[in-house]
């Protein structure tokens, strides 16, 4: 396993893993993500309280799932990269960081869809919110600052230092609904005689939770390569590759 | 849902719940389509430099 593990940090190894794996895990992301949305969309009734309104939530929890979950591989990612030099790591950040923003954008815009309806408004500055639209610039900070510098390792290491300090914002995301008084509801309950939600509201919720898992690990190997490709251009093993094709 | 009418109005939320569903449609895509079409361009551009070097060669 540890061999195994050892390998998978050598560059040319990965790439050929991921050209194996990505498309199983796009296509299998694709299924589960219909799934939910029939699940969701569909069979699932509509809220007592919002109505059909509700069923942003298929969507917008999702997004705001991978959004910190990038965050969290973007920034241990960065962490190893600076503390043991490994080659792949800070790949890993740069290759999680356009991902994360694009997911951190979504639960924003379809947060500012739901909110619109239910609360009046598109946006409110309440701690939930806020320290979203924070991790939104986390990541367009990161990416701006990786590219700012001639040599791609000076880039690589500032931008290792944001990610990490920024690490702190994602744990306020988590726990902002229960520190402050927010605008934004609070956890919801799924289990148990408190249980918010009907099981066949809570499946396709989680149903969801995974397709978009699958679909972050799928294009998170496909943008690893493009990194790889980017950072070992010069090497043998790229020119064999390239050489073959 | 009971009928296709009550699923494309979405009880009169449609224009806040499909909104959310088409752009969320549209990042998807252009995250799945993006990264493929950059690794093929990185590969041609270091084949035709192979090229060029194996002529001058």
């Amino acid at each position: 396993m540890f061999v195994w593990f050892h390998r998978l940090a050598s560059p040319p190894f990965f790439y050929r893993f991921a050209e194996k794996l990505a498309p199983w895990l796009a296509w299998l992301s694709l299924l589960v993500i219909l799934a939910g949305l029939y699940g969701g969309l569909w069979l699932s009734p509509p809220d007592y309280q919002q109505g059909d309104g509700f069923r942003i939530i298929y969507v917008h929890v999702p997004s705001a799932w991978i959004s910190m979950l990038a965050y969290m591989v973007m920034a241990s990612a960065a962490a190893i990269g600076l503390i043991w030099r490994m080659k792949l790591a800070h790949a890993v950040s740069a290759a999680a960081a356009p991902l994360g923003a694009s997911f951190t954008f979504l639960a924003l815009v379809t947060g500012s869809l739901w909110g619109k309806p239910m609360w009046g408004t598109y946006w409110v500055w309440d701690a939930r919110l806020t320290s979203e639209l924070i991790l939104l610039f986390l990541y367009l900070g990161y990416i701006a600052l990786n590219h700012a510098f001639e040599d791609r390792r000076t880039g690589d290491r500032a931008s290792a230092i944001l990610a990490i300090v920024g690490a702190v914002n994602v744990p306020i995301i988590h726990f902002s609904v229960n520190w402050w008084n927010t605008l934004h509801q609070g956890p919801t309950v799924f289990f148990g005689p408190k249980a918010e939600m009907p099981p066949n509201m809570y499946i396709p919720l989680f149903i969801m939770m995974f397709g978009f898992m699958l679909f972050f690990a799928a294009f998170m190997l496909k943008r690893l390569q493009v990194e790889v490709l980017q950072r070992e251009r010069n090497t043998a093993w790229v020119r064999e590759l390239v050489g073959q094709s | 849902m009971k009928s296709w009418h009550e699923f494309i109005t979405m009880g009169g939320y449609a224009a806040y719940v499909w909104s959310s569903y088409g752009i969320a449609l549209v990042i998807m895509l252009a995250n799945a389509i993006l990264p493929g079409r950059q690794q093929r361009r990185i590969l041609k551009e270091l084949r035709s430099r192979m090229h060029r070097r194996e002529q001058s060669e």
